[in-house]
C-alpha cells in the first residue's frame, strides 16, 4: 500500500463484504433449489418429461379371416385409416373433435359422445373415426396446418365383406365397442374404441377373432404433434386374430338366397344332420353389413331400424314361429316313445273335416276330412283331427314335459348369440299364471298338439329336430364355425331305431305318396322327406313351413323354411326346400363324380 | 500513468468470466434453436454471436474512456436514455410491451441503455455529497432520477425491467451508506405493496413499522411520508392491479399458485421445472433435451436459457454457471470496494446490482423462487442490445479496476 492510497471509506470495510455474501448466499440458495429439482426430485420429474411427450398409441391387430367350407372369402380386411387424437387437454379435445366432425360431416352426437368417453378415459387416444376413407384422410391432411396438434392418422385395417348382404344374418359386422358392451364380461379388458363384432360369428367369436392389440409409443412435441416413434420403449407387435372356417356353403347359401322370395320375409335354414354343420343360415329380408363397418350413416340405420321388415332381425335364429303341422312329428314322436300309438295306430273318430270338442269345432285344414287314418296316413296327409285325438290321449301335462325330451323348450345351442329357446309351456301352471285357473280349457292341448297355441319355435330347432330324425336320433348342436369345440355331448332321442325308420318313412310318404302334402315336390333323382306346415297368422296370411332331408335313405342335409304370410306350405315353402336340397346333392354328386373321374 | 496500462486487463477474472459465459451463452442460444419443429430461434445464435463481436468492439472502445468523462458525461446520457424511452413508447409500434426500436434486423431496447445512464447519474449524484445522504428528505433527487425512467418503462408496460430499476436504486443507497433505519423506511411501501392482498397481514406490518419509526427516532416529517406512502400502497394496489395487463397477472397468479392451471400460466413455470429437473446430475447432452426439443419450454433463448442448460448440461453444469456468476459478482463488489474515487465505486456497485438483480430474477424464476419476469441472464440469454449494455458496463467496471489498481500502486 502506497501513502497516496486513500483510506477505504468506513462504510465500505462493512457493507462491502456484506454486499459479497450476500451474493455468496443468495447464489447458494438457487444453488440448493437446483439441487432440490434436479437431484432429489429428480425422478418425479424425468417421468414428467416422459408423461409430457410420450404417448400410447394402440396397434390395430389385423382381424381374422372368415373362410366358408369351399375355402371362399367371407369376411376379410382391406388397408384403411383411422383417425386418433391425442388429446392434450380437454380444451384442445374439443377443437380438433369440432373440426375433425366438421371435416367428416360427423353427427354433433357423436361429437359429444366422443368427448364424455374422452372424460371417462382421459388417459387413451381419442378414435375418432376408424374407418376414414382416403378422401376424408386427404381432407384432414390438407387442413392440418389449421388443425390443433395431436391429430394422428393411423393405418387399420377395415373389415370387408365381399358377399355383401348374402352372409349379413351369419357373419354380422363390426363396430366400434359401446359403453354397454365394455361392462360385458366377454368383452373384459378391451378399451373403449376397439372394433369388436356387433352381431353374428364376428361378435360370437370376437375373442378369437379380434386377435390382441400392440402398443407403439411416440412422441409428441408441445402442440401434441407427432414428432416420431420413441425408440426408449419396447414396442408390442399386435397379435392377429385367428381365421376361422365356416360350415356354411357359400354356393348353397346364394342359392337359398335367390330361391327365396324377393317379396316375403322369413328364413332358409340347411343342416348337414349327424354334424350339424350348418350349411345355410338365410334371414329376409337381408342388408349389407358393409354398411355398418366404421360407424354407419344415420339415415341409413334409421331405414334399416324401422322398416317394416326388420332386416337386421335375425329370422332364422332368433324369430319364433308357430310351427303348425310341422310340430306333429314331435307329438307323433312322443306319443310312440311313451307307447301311446304305432305308426298303423288308428284314432277312435275318423275324419270328417272338423273335430267337436265340449261344444267347440276344431276344424281340419281341409273341410272334406281324410276319413279313417293310421298315424302314418296322419304324418301323410298331415290330418289336423287325428292329432287332436292324439293330443288329447298323450294330454298336456305330458305334452308340456315330454317335448324337453325332443330338445324343446331351450336354445339350439347354435354358436350364435342370438340363439333363442323358442316359446313352449314348461307346466299347466304356466296357463294357470297366464289365464287365471279358470281362464283356460284343456282344449289347448288340441292346438298345441298342432303346433299352433302357445307353441313358437326358431327354424333352426325346428330344423335340428328333423336332423334328429334324419341322422339315427342324436340332436346335433348346430354348428357354424368348423373350429367349434362342442361343450357337451350331443342328445339322443328317446326312440328306438325302427321307431324313427317308421318316422321317416312316414315323411317319405308325405312327398312321394300320391296322398302326400308335399307330393308336387318330389325329386327325379333322391327320395326327398320331409313336413309341410301351414301356422295361422293371425296378422294376415297364414306362414308356410317345409321341413325335409334328402336323400332318404342316408340323409346328407336337412333344410327348413318359413315364409312369413306365404301361404300353404306345400304350395309356398316345400318347393324352395326341395330345390335347395337338390342343388346340394347334384354339386355334391357332381363333386364325387370328378374325384371318382380323377381317381379312375 | 500510461494509456496502455489503462486498458489493461482490469480484472483478468471477470473479463475471462464474461467472455466465457458469452461465448457458452452462444452455444446455449444454438442449442435452444436445435427442436423438432420448425422455429423462429433456429440459427438465431448467428445473431448472438454477430452482437457478440459488436459487444467486444463497443467494449474495447469503452475501455478507453476515462471514469471521470463518464462521470461528465453522466446527465447527457440520462437525457438520451429519457428521450429514448419516450420514442419508445411513441414509435414502439402496436403490440406491446412496446420497448424496442427498430434498425434492419437489429432491434435495441432503450430501456438497456437507461438502465446504465440511470445508473451513471445516481453514482454522480452519490458521489458529489461530502457526507452520506442521512434523512428520507436527502433522497429526493435520486428518487427523481430513479422515478422518471420507472414510469415510462412501466408504461411499455414492463414490471420486470422497472424492478431491477428499484433493485439498482436501492442498492445505490445502501452503498451511499444510507443509515439502515433508512433502508428499512424506503423499502417499507414495498412491503406494504406485498401485503396489500391481505387485510391483516398489512395491519400487523404496519403496526410493526409505526413501532419501528417510534424507536428509530426519526423526523416527524419522515415518519409520516413512510406512513402514508405505506398506505398508499396498501391502499392503492387493487386499483392498480386492475390495471395491470392480462399477461402480466396471469403471471403474477402463475407464481402464486403454477399447478392451478397447468395449461394457462402456470405452463411456464411448470415445464421449466420439468426440463431442470429431468436433467439430473449431468443432463441429457448439449442439444438433446427433449423438453427443449418437443418445445415444450417457452422462451428458451432468452428467460428460460438456465432451463435449457439445466436439462442438456445437468445439475454439474448450472453448479459451473452459478459458480462462474458468483465469482463475477464477488469480484465486481470487491472493485466498488478498492475503487478509490467515489463516483467509480457508486457506479461499479450500480452495475453490480444491475446484474445481481438479473441473475436472481431469470435463474430465480427458472426455478420457481421468484415470480416470471422475464428478464435476461447476463452474458448468457439472447438479446442484443442488453449483451452489448453488460459488455459496455463491463468495460466501465474494468476501467474502475485497472484505475484504482495503477493509483494503489
Amino acid at each position: 500500500m502506497s501513502a497516496l492510497a486513500q483510506p477505504p471509506r468506513p462504510h465500505q470495510e462493512t457493507r462491502g463484504p456484506l454486499a459479497r455474501w450476500f451474493v455468496a448466499v443468495a447464489i447458494l440458495a438457487l444453488g440448493i433449489q437446483f439441487f432440490r429439482i434436479q437431484i432429489l426430485k429428480h425422478s418425479t420429474y424425468a417421468l414428467r418429461s416422459d408423461d409430457n411427450r410420450i404417448r400410447e398409441l394402440r396397434v390395430e391387430p389385423a382381424r381374422g379371416t372368415l373362410y366358408d367350407r369351399t375355402g371362399r372369402v367371407v369376411a376379410e380386411n382391406v388397408p384403411g385409416y383411422a383417425i386418433v387424437v391425442l388429446p392434450l387437454s380437454a380444451d384442445s379435445l374439443r377443437v380438433a373433435l369440432e373440426h375433425l366432425g366438421a371435416i367428416l360431416g360427423h353427427p354433433r352426437e357423436k361429437t359429444e359422445r366422443l368427448y364424455s368417453a374422452y372424460r371417462q378415459h382421459p388417459n387413451l387416444p381419442v378414435v375418432v373415426e376408424n374407418n376414414a376413407t382416403f378422401a376424408e384422410v386427404s381432407a384432414v391432411e390438407e387442413r392440418r396446418a389449421y388443425l390443433p396438434g395431436g391429430i394422428v392418422i393411423e393405418a387399420a385395417p377395415k373389415r370387408h365383406y365381399p358377399w355383401g348382404a348374402t352372409l349379413a344374418h351369419v357373419v354380422g359386422y363390426v363396430g366400434e365397442i359401446s359403453e354397454a358392451d365394455l361392462a360385458l364380461p366377454q368383452f373384459e379388458g378391451y378399451e373403449p374404441g376397439r372394433i369388436v363384432g356387433q352381431t353374428g360369428i364376428e361378435r360370437a367369436y370376437d375373442r378369437v377373432l379380434a386377435g390382441s392389440p400392440g402398443k407403439r409409443y411416440v412422441e409428441v412435441n408441445a402442440l401434441g404433434r407427432l414428432v416420431g416413434d420413441f425408440r426408449g420403449h419396447e414396442k408390442v407387435a399386435p397379435v392377429p386374430g385367428s381365421d376361422l372356417h365356416l360350415n356354411i356353403d357359400l354356393a348353397l347359401q346364394m342359392k337359398a338366397a335367390e330361391l327365396f322370395p324377393d317379396t316375403l320375409a322369413g328364413a332358409f335354414v340347411a343342416l348337414e344332420p349327424k354334424s350339424g354343420s350348418v350349411l345355410v343360415l338365410y334371414s329376409a329380408p337381408e342388408f349389407d353389413p358393409n354398411a355398418f363397418v366404421g360407424g354407419i350413416d344415420p339415415t341409413v340405420w334409421n331405414e334399416l331400424s324401422n322398416s317394416p321388415g326388420r332386416p337386421l332381425f335375425n329370422r332364422a335364429v332368433s324369430a319364433a314361429y308357430a310351427p303348425g303341422s310341422t310340430f306333429k312329428l314331435v307329438l307323433a314322436a312322443l306319443a310312440i316313445n311313451d307307447g301311446y300309438a304305432g305308426v298303423d295306430t288308428r284314432m277312435p273318430i275318423p275324419c270328417r273335416g272338423a273335430l267337436l270338442y265340449y261344444g267347440r269345432v276344431f276344424k281340419d285344414w281341409t273341410p272334406i276330412g281324410h276319413g279313417a287314418l293310421d298315424l302314418n296316413g296322419a304324418i301323410r296327409e298331415s290330418c289336423d283331427v287325428y292329432f287332436y285325438q292324439l293330443g288329447l290321449k298323450v294330454g298336456l301335462e305330458r305334452i308340456l314335459t315330454g317335448v324337453r325330451d325332443f330338445g324343446f323348450g331351450r336354445k339350439t345351442g347354435i354358436d350364435l348369440q342370438s340363439d333363442i329357446a323358442g316359446v313352449f309351456p314348461p307346466s299347466s301352471a304356466w296357463y294357470d299364471e297366464r289365464y287365471g285357473a279358470s281362464g283356460w280349457t284343456n282344449s289347448v292341448v288340441l292346438n298345441l298338439a298342432i303346433g299352433q297355441g302357445e307353441n313358437a319355435q326358431s327354424v333352426l330347432k325346428m330344423a335340428q329336430f328333423y336332423a334328429a330324425l334324419a341322422a339315427d336320433g342324436v340332436l346335433p348342436r348346430p354348428r357354424l364355425v368348423k373350429e367349434a369345440t362342442l361343450a357337451e355331448p350331443a342328445e339322443r332321442l328317446p326312440l328306438a331305431d325302427e321307431q324313427l325308420a317308421a318316422l321317416r318313412a312316414a315323411l317319405v310318404e308325405v312327398v312321394n305318396a300320391p296322398s302326400g302334402t308335399a307330393r308336387a315336390s318330389r325329386l327325379a333323382r333322391w327320395t326327398l322327406a320331409g313336413k309341410t306346415g301351414t301356422a295361422q297368422n293371425p296378422h294376415g296370411e297364414d306362414h308356410a313351413w317345409f321341413i325335409g332331408f334328402a336323400p332318404a335313405e342316408e340323409p346328407a342335409i336337412v333344410a327348413a323354411v318359413v315364409l312369413e304370410g306365404g301361404g300353404s306350405g306345400s304350395a309356398a315353402a316345400a318347393p324352395l326346400a326341395a330345390q335347395l336340397i337338390e342343388y346340394y346333392l347334384a354339386s355334391q354328386s357332381g363333386l364325387k363324380g370328378s374325384e371318382l373321374a380323377a381317381g379312375g | 500513468m500510461t494509456e496502455r496500462e489503462l486498458i489493461g486487463w482490469g480484472d483478468g477474472t471477470v473479463l475471462a468470466i464474461a467472455l466465457g459465459l458469452s461465448v457458452f451463452g452462444v452455444a446455449m442460444i444454438y442449442s435452444a434453436g436445435e427442436l423438432e419443429i420448425a422455429s423462429t430461434v433456429t440459427g438465431i445464435w448467428r445473431k448472438q454471436a454477430v452482437w457478440l463481436a459488436i459487444s467486444i468492439a463497443a467494449f474495447v472502445l469503452a475501455r478507453r474512456v476515462s471514469v471521470r468523462w463518464l462521470e461528465w458525461v453522466a446527465p447527457i446520457a440520462y437525457v438520451l436514455a429519457v428521450l429514448g424511452l419516450v420514442v419508445v413508447l411513441v414509435i414502439g409500434g402496436g403490440s406491446e410491451p412496446r420497448s424496442w426500436i427498430r434498425f434492419g434486423p437489429f432491434g435495441f431496447q432503450p430501456s438497456e441503455f437507461a438502465k446504465l445512464a440511470t445508473v451513471l447519474l445516481l453514482a454522480r449524484l452519490a458521489s458529489g455529497r461530502e457526507r452520506p445522504p442521512d434523512t428520507l428528505w436527502d433522497l429526493w433527487p435520486y428518487l427523481a432520477v430513479v422515478v422518471l425512467p420507472v414510469g415510462l418503462i412501466l408504461a411499455q408496460p414492463d414490471i420486470g425491467t422497472s424492478a431491477v430499476f428499484l433493485a439498482i436504486f436501492m442498492a445505490l443507497l445502501y452503498w451511499a451508506n444510507l443509515p439502515v433505519s433508512r433502508l428499512v423506511m424506503v423499502l417499507s411501501p414495498f412491503v406494504s405493496l406485498a401485503l396489500a392482498f391481505s387485510t391483516a397481514l398489512w395491519g400487523v406490518w404496519f403496526l410493526l413499522l409505526v413501532a419501528f419509526l417510534y424507536f428509530s427516532r426519526a423526523y416527524l416529517s419522515e415518519s409520516l411520508a413512510v406512513a402514508l406512502a405505506n398506505v398508499t400502497m396498501g391502499v392503492v394496489v387493487r386499483p392498480v392491479w386492475q390495471g395491470l395487463a392480462g399477461y402480466q397477472r396471469s403471471r403474477i397468479l402463475a407464481f402464486i399458485q403454477p399447478e392451478a392451471d397447468p395449461h394457462g400460466a402456470g405452463w411456464h413455470l411448470i415445464q421449466s421445472q420439468v426440463a431442470i429437473g429431468s436433467g439430473g446430475w449431468l443432463g441429457k447432452g448439449f442439444t438433446a433435451g427433449t423438453q427443449k426439443r418437443l418445445a415444450f419450454l417457452p422462451e428458451q433463448h432468452t428467460d428460460f436459457i438456465v432451463a435449457v442448460v439445466g436439462e442438456e448440461l445437468g445439475y454439474v453444469g448450472i453448479s459451473l454457471v452459478l459458480l462462474a456468476l458468483a465469482i463475477l459478482l464477488w469480484r465486481v463488489v470487491a472493485i466498488a470496494e478498492r475503487a478509490m474515487e467515489p463516483f467509480a465505486s457508486v457506479l461499479v456497485f450500480g452495475i453490480f446490482a444491475f446484474w445481481f438483480a438479473h441473475v436472481m430474477a431469470n435463474v430465480g424464476m427458472a426455478v420457481g423462487l421468484l415470480p416470471i419476469t422475464g428478464l435476461p441472464l447476463p452474458f448468457v440469454s439472447y438479446g442484443g442490445s442488453f449483451l452489448l449494455m453488460s459488455f459496455v458496463s463491463l468495460a466501465i467496471v474494468q476501467r474502475v479496476a485497472s484505475e484504482s489498481r495503477i493509483i494503489a500502486q
